[in-house]
């Protein structure tokens, strides 16, 4: 038997944990109904359109070999990097749509990425073909100088590519055509799937050499 | 005196006979003209190149191969080939091949579902002088001027035969190290129904008609272009 003193003790204990248990949970309600009164999650303001802007897609057809110039109106953000990647986002799904004059499945999603840099010398670029540029991505919007654009490609868009020397050629040529139309100052471009350097598109068409926005001039065709 | 004069007649006769006997032989043959062709069935081995309704470009390129050396055989024109089976050639020794042959053509034969008709392309290296030394992966600079002659006269051998033809220039890194005329030569099916798998149509690339329309322009082509190389090395 426990003295009665003890006993009393005992209860006040529990009590006052019992108490200050209610008072705790009280306390972290009104700490969560505060958090939520801050945090707003309706839509207050819509989301940021950029206006749709002319966009110039050199666009390949398989029938005469030809790079067709095509204008079409896009949304297309400030950044030249992102300003790239949608319009060679749209080029290629012009590709992967059913009835394209190049079919190529993918579409936008093949575009991984594109950096701008500053653009390497011609000796540079003719000399050491596959190694990497040395040069730091820049913004390219504070720099007035030739650019070269890296595209990443997905490995998924090079597996699925169609084998051949017209189309992989085409492929490439309608890329550097169309990035140096919308973006002038794009004069050298190379290529990287998957973010390494990769020996041919499908292959046929040569990914290690710095393709030159002036390779992309229009085939000559003779038909019977 | 006149057993001098004798002597002096039949000494004359002798070599007026002598004479003729040499101009009644035929004359000696000129050494004959050097004229080697490569062709270059692309892929093989371990690099099937593309699949093409169940068959690899390699063995196209291959049957391509053997079909148009036989008609330049047949014509008496020197072929060397980089491949004879299905065994893997780095890009850089079918290269080796073409420029130890010091080849007056070279062809590298491709197959592809894309397009129609005849795919003609030429190096998209700018044109250079000739030097005694090359770079390697430019070599094919010097030779750009002659090689887009070559892409001419296959083009109207190929559009004789009722062919689409396309000419392009284009960065090939077996093509971009040869020191000859070089044409890569890609192969369309003829028409854009004969590219269904499965069709027995004329005009698609397993057509042994076809691959030999196709052998028979590229060996007439050929053969204009010996005539005119020599037609060439013939003038003073």
């Amino acid at each position: 038997m426990i003295p009665r003193y003890q006993a009393v003790l005992f209860v006040i204990l529990l009590v006052a944990s019992a108490v200050m248990a209610v008072a705790l949970w009280q306390l972290r309600e009104r700490a969560h109904q505060r958090l939520i009164a801050n945090q707003d999650s309706s839509s207050t303001n819509a989301p940021e359109v950029a206006q749709a802007e002319p966009a110039t897609l050199m666009v390949a057809n398989d029938a005469d070999s030809s790079l067709l110039t095509q204008v079409q109106s896009l949304p297309l953000p400030e950044d030249p990097n992102a300003r790239a990647r949608v319009v060679l986002g749209k080029l290629l799904d012009l590709y992967a749509a059913p009835d394209a004059a190049h079919p190529v499945p993918g579409g936008a999603s093949s575009i991984a990425q594109v950096f701008l840099m500053p653009a390497l010398s011609q000796s540079q670029s003719q000399e050491s073909p596959t190694t990497p540029a040395p040069a730091r991505p820049s913004n390219s919007s504070h720099s007035t100088g030739p650019e070269l654009a890296v595209v990443n490609l997905a490995g998924t868009f090079v597996s699925t590519h169609p084998s051949g020397l017209e189309t992989e050629n085409l492929t490439v040529l309608s890329i550097c055509g169309t990035l140096h139309a919308n973006l002038p100052r794009v004069t050298q471009i190379r290529f990287l799937v998957d973010g390494k350097p990769r020996s041919t598109l499908a292959g046929h068409a040569d990914l290690t050499r710095t393709y030159l926005y002036t390779d992309a001039v229009p085939a000559q065709e003779t038909r019977p | 005196m006149r057993w001098n004069n004798r002597v002096l007649k039949c000494a004359l006769a002798s070599l007026a006979a002598a004479g003729s006997l040499v101009a009644a032989q035929p004359a000696p043959p000129a050494p004959a003209t050097r004229f080697v062709v490569v062709i270059d069935a692309a892929h093989g081995g371990d690099d099937p190149g593309g699949r093409l309704n169940g068959t690899d470009e390699k063995t196209l390129t291959l049957a391509l191969s053997v079909r148009l050396r036989s008609l330049l055989a047949a014509r008496g024109i020197q072929v060397l080939t980089t491949r004879e089976s299905d065994a893997t050639i780095d890009p850089n020794r079918r290269a080796e091949l073409a420029n130890h042959a010091k080849a007056e053509a070279c062809l590298s034969l491709h197959a592809t579902l894309s397009g129609i008709g005849a795919h003609l392309f030429v190096s998209s290296l700018t044109p250079t002088q000739p030097a005694r030394i090359a770079a390697w992966k430019t070599a094919q600079s010097a030779w750009v001027t002659r090689s887009l002659a070559l892409a001419g006269t296959l083009n109207s051998a190929l559009l004789h035969t009722g062919l689409t033809v396309s000419l392009t220039r284009a960065a090939l890194p077996a093509v971009d190290s040869m020191t000859c005329p070089a044409v890569a030569v890609e192969i369309a099916p003829e028409t854009a129904q004969a590219r269904d798998p499965g069709q027995q149509t004329s005009g698609a690339l397993d057509d042994p008609n076809y691959q030999a329309r196709i052998a028979e322009a590229l060996a007439a082509a050929l053969l204009e272009w010996r005539t005119d190389a020599l037609r060439t090395e013939a003038r003073p």
